[in-house]
């Protein structure tokens, strides 16, 4: 039995008018790696930034006891002296600043008057050995990738001498391979270095993949501990204890129709990127979707999903674009997203708060946005039909809110999703682009959306599903389309796929190349 | 419903509370010199330009924040403008139209630029500041230039006939009061309260929610009681000011078209997420090239008022004017990056600007201090928007776990 390093006993968080936490109790033994799972709102990241000092000392019941003593945290200084560092889902990385720059920020080397720029860089290079980057510590944030931006998070988390390191969803923002060296760096850094971690994450895979304790957390309070020790934790394991039973069926059943002619048609599709010319995003690329049919597309981060997709809408993405695209059997030219609502295509970002909803506004006037002539005269608006439209999607797409004046920013994750779906819904397309329409959310809204998916099929719509979730493209598509490096790389009906074989097309295309 | 919550009520009428708070302070510290018909007058017809111009500032920033350095530059180009043409005794009509003319050109100059050749504002907007002065002073050659175009300075209202004639004035007894004044001001507020319950049991017909009755009828007779009020104060003096006439059309024109058209949708949604609004089909430039070129043509607007109150064009006329603009926005609670503010809070800001100024200079605070207290006003009001936004952060995190919702 290891030494216990970190025990949360009892800790209760109220909030004016709700308890985040209900007497939450967590232990974590030294040089393990503990992941806890929930539900979005469960309470993980409270019960994290209870313990990161973010809600200091005396706003919350119960003891925190770490390293033997009794914590009283008031800041995130103070949790960082003792060796607890959390490293937060959105990168916090200046991105013109070097990496050193950035690792050392509020951590500078050398005297009070006089920053060590060698030291510095030198300290920097140390720890990004670490943690297996090769980039020299003077590059620029900015030009480098995600993936390794969240390796040169860990390595400056390392340089804050960390004991007990917790990432929060580190891999969300990530593509597989990269997931994959990011767990496999944690593995590494638990062998090697002894290091103990707290990872949340929702993809269960990962947490069975790296995790040797996982704790449930639902609706404020811990359910139960598991040890991959004692037994095999499968991934439907860890769903019943999430929600509390057991989802036998990920994916709802489609509805028997018949899929009919071809809708839309997009022809050796050639789009060049905005900023390095040169290069190609999407390369040649042919698909086609026809009607009440769920057209997937698999295809890993960076891959030029939705490069493809958003220059599809309008050319709202890339320069140089080539190549014909035909919607119902004739020749359109899009040149704007306008235009590209006007002819029935509905494009729904991946990047709900960036490019989907506007959080300032309320769901009303999100939903009615891409479609305001519809509830307007002449420019006037009707707010009595906008309030009447609102509120309708609200009830089909049973959005959890008070009120449709609620604004969207108050919304949780698989709320707005549903939103922005209300919105391209309202604008009564043909065929609807989801990009990655599950991304972030819980669960139970993962099963509400793919019902969605299904009646807009059924209503004789045709449906691409960008998604990286191998499963969810398996589970909910007529057809797959598999994308690699800006090309389509394979095709096969649903009926014909398996994880296995899709992930062969992309090795064989990546080793071709 | 109809719950009766202090705290949300003191975060919706903060300003209001505030203002009134103010009204109150100066009545003591100048004896009640300052609630005296004639200064009530004088603070709507001094700050006329303030209504006028913060209701352009409020679309600007409503797109993000943007502010326009350049309308106290165009206030003078326009009116210098307009001077000249009726110093050479071309009919007023022809000024007014280059005035507004004038304005809109500027506008589309700056919405060109910004919008479609990515100036940042506040550099296309300084070039402008700097510009347009410069262009005042050429075509004025540094002189001043009278305007006493009889029909044009009772229109706009400037000198003696700045107030709306008193049609009543033989009807009835004398009673020292401009009869045409009072008799509207209770037009208006009878209105207001048919309109407000009328439209109130057609919100309850149609099943949406609505304030309590006791909420309502408080707010109503508030409202009824101070616009008749106001309207005994300037029938007790000359009756109704011409320019509050113009005020209300300009600030109702656009409280309406901030609310009620696509236009203003658009106005708020690029304001909150410019991303999310053009990959709705918008098209995000024209948005921002339509709101710098009503912004421009309200400074032509406000230069109309300009000469007409002052009753002639200076080169330096207008120095200034675009920090009161800005100023009445901010006050009236526009966020400073975009997407909220209403033109109600450009009213309440422009009015609080208005009756510190006045306050000030009949309690005799040194000119010198006066800026300083200005200032301090405008950083208190943003201060309370920003500890809101603070609070609303903090709830809005509990809100969510309420619902289950929360990023755990």
């Amino acid at each position: 039995m290891a030494k216990v390093l970190l025990e949360m006993k009892s800790i209760t968080k109220t909030f004016p008018g709700v308890k985040a936490l209900d007497n939450v109790n967590l232990q974590v033994e030294e040089g393990e790696i503990h992941a806890l799972v929930g539900e979005n709102g469960a309470g993980k990241s409270t019960l994290m930034n209870v313990l990161s000092g973010i809600y200091p000392y005396g706003t919350y019941e119960g003891d925190i006891v770490y390293d033997g003593e009794v914590c009283e945290f008031h800041n995130i200084k103070d949790s960082e002296k003792k060796g607890i560092v959390i490293i937060h889902q959105e990168l916090a990385l200046i991105p013109y600043m070097t990496i050193g720059e950035n690792m050392f920020l509020g951590n500078e080397q050398g005297s009070k008057w006089c920053i060590d720029w060698n030291k510095t860089y030198a300290e920097a290079d140390r720890y990004l050995a670490m943690v297996g980057l090769t980039e020299s510590s003077k590059t620029l944030i900015k030009d480098i990738g995600t993936g390794k931006q969240q390796l040169v998070e860990i390595a400056k988390a390392l340089a804050k001498n960390a004991k007990l390191l917790i990432l929060d969803e580190p891999t969300s923002s990530l593509n597989e391979t990269d997931s994959r060296a990011l767990l496999d760096l944690m593995k590494k850094l638990q062998r090697e270095e002894g290091m103990t971690m707290i990872i949340i994450s929702h993809k269960l895979n990962e947490v069975s993949y790296v995790a040797d304790k996982i704790t449930v957390v639902r609706d404020g309070s811990t359910i139960e501990t598991m040890n991959s020790k004692d037994e095999e934790i499968s991934e439907s394991r860890i769903i019943k204890g999430m929600v509390g039973r057991e989802i036998t069926d990920r994916f709802p059943k489609r509805h028997d129709v018949p899929i009919g002619d071809i809708m839309m048609q997009v022809k050796n599709w050639t789009v060049y990127h905005p900023e390095f010319a040169e290069r190609k995003v999407v390369d040649d690329v042919s698909i086609n979707v026809r009607r009440g049919e769920v057209v997937g597309i698999y295809g890993l981060m960076g891959a030029g999903r939705t490069e493809l997709a958003m220059s599809i809408f309008g050319r709202s993405y890339g320069i140089g674009i080539s190549g014909t695209l035909e919607l119902r059997g004739e020749n359109v030219f899009l040149k704007s997203p306008k235009k590209a609502i006007e002819a029935g295509i509905a494009y729904v970002t991946e990047d709900r708060k960036g490019n989907g909803l506007v959080l300032t506004n309320s769901i009303k006037t999100n939903t009615t946005l891409a479609n305001l002539k519809a509830i307007s005269k002449a420019t006037f608006i009707d707010k009595d039909k906008e309030y009447l439209v609102a509120d309708e999607y609200k009830q089909k797409l049973r959005t959890k809110t008070p009120s449709v004046e609620q604004l969207v920013g108050n919304l949780s994750g698989g709320n707005q999703q549903k939103v922005l779906l209300a919105k391209w819904m309202f604008a009564n397309p043909d065929v609807l682009i989801l990009d990655e329409p599950t991304r972030g959310i819980d669960v139970g809204a993962k099963y509400e959306i793919y019902c969605i998916i299904n009646d807009l099929a059924k209503a004789g719509k045709s449906v691409i599903m960008i998604s990286s979730e191998l499963p969810e493209v398996i589970g909910m598509s007529d057809r797959i389309y598999i994308m690699n490096q800006a090309q389509i790389v394979g095709e096969m009906k649903a009926s014909d796929a398996t994880q296995e074989n899709i992930m062969a097309c992309i090795v064989k295309s990546g080793s071709e190349a | 419903m109809g719950e009766f919550n202090i705290k949300n009520f003191l975060r919706k009428y903060m300003m209001l509370i505030a203002m009134v708070a103010v009204v109150i302070v100066f009545y003591f510290l100048t004896g009640g010199k300052s609630l005296l018909p004639q200064n009530i007058n004088n603070v709507i017809s001094q700050n006329a330009y303030v209504f006028v111009l913060g209701t352009g500032m409020l679309l600007c920033i409503l797109t993000g924040g943007n502010i326009d350095l350049s309308v106290g530059s165009v206030v003078c180009l326009a009116g210098g403008v307009g001077a000249i043409i009726m110093s050479k005794n071309l009919p007023w009509p022809v000024a007014v139209a280059a005035m507004l003319g004038m304005g809109l050109l500027v506008g589309m100059w700056h919405g060109f630029w910004i919008a479609f050749i990515k100036v940042p504002p506040f550099i296309a907007t300084l070039v402008g500041m700097l510009a347009f002065r410069g262009l005042a002073n050429v075509i004025m050659q540094g002189y001043a230039y009278q305007v006493d175009d009889a029909s044009f300075l009772s229109i706009f209202g400037g000198g003696d006939s700045c107030y709306i004639p008193d049609f009543l004035a033989g009807v009835g007894p004398d009673v020292g009061l401009n009869k045409t004044c009072m008799v509207f001001a209770v037009l208006v507020a009878v209105g207001y309260a048919i309109f407000t319950f009328i439209n109130r049991s057609r919100l309850i017909v149609k099943g949406y929610k609505v304030d309590a009755i006791g909420v309502v009828i408080l707010k109503t007779v508030l409202i009824v009681a101070v616009v008749i009020w106001l309207g005994y104060k300037l029938a007790s003096y000359k009756g109704i000011p011409t320019v509050l006439i113009w005020i209300a059309i300009v600030l109702g024109l656009f409280a309406y078209i901030t609310s009620k058209t696509t236009l203003g949708r658009n106005l708020y949604a690029v304001g909150g997420n410019e991303k999310a609004t053009r990959l709705s089909g918008i098209n995000t430039k024209m948005v921002m090239f339509s709101a710098y070129t009503l912004m421009g043509l309200l400074s032509g607007f406000a230069g109309i008022l300009n000469i007409a109150r002052l009753m002639g064009s200076q080169p330096t006329y207008g120095m200034g004017y675009e920090m009161d603009a800005i100023a009445a926005c901010f006050i009236g609670g526009a966020s400073a990056y975009g997407g909220t503010g209403t033109i109600g809070g450009v009213i309440i800001g422009a009015t609080l600007c208005g009756i510190i100024n006045q306050g000030m200079v009949i309690a005799n605070t040194p000119p010198n201090y006066q800026t300083v207290v200005k200032g301090l006003v405008l950083l208190v009001a943003v201060l309370f928007d920003v500890i809101m936004q603070m609070r609303r952060k903090a709830s809005k995190k509990t809100g969510n776990a309420a619902e289950g919702g929360a990023k755990a």
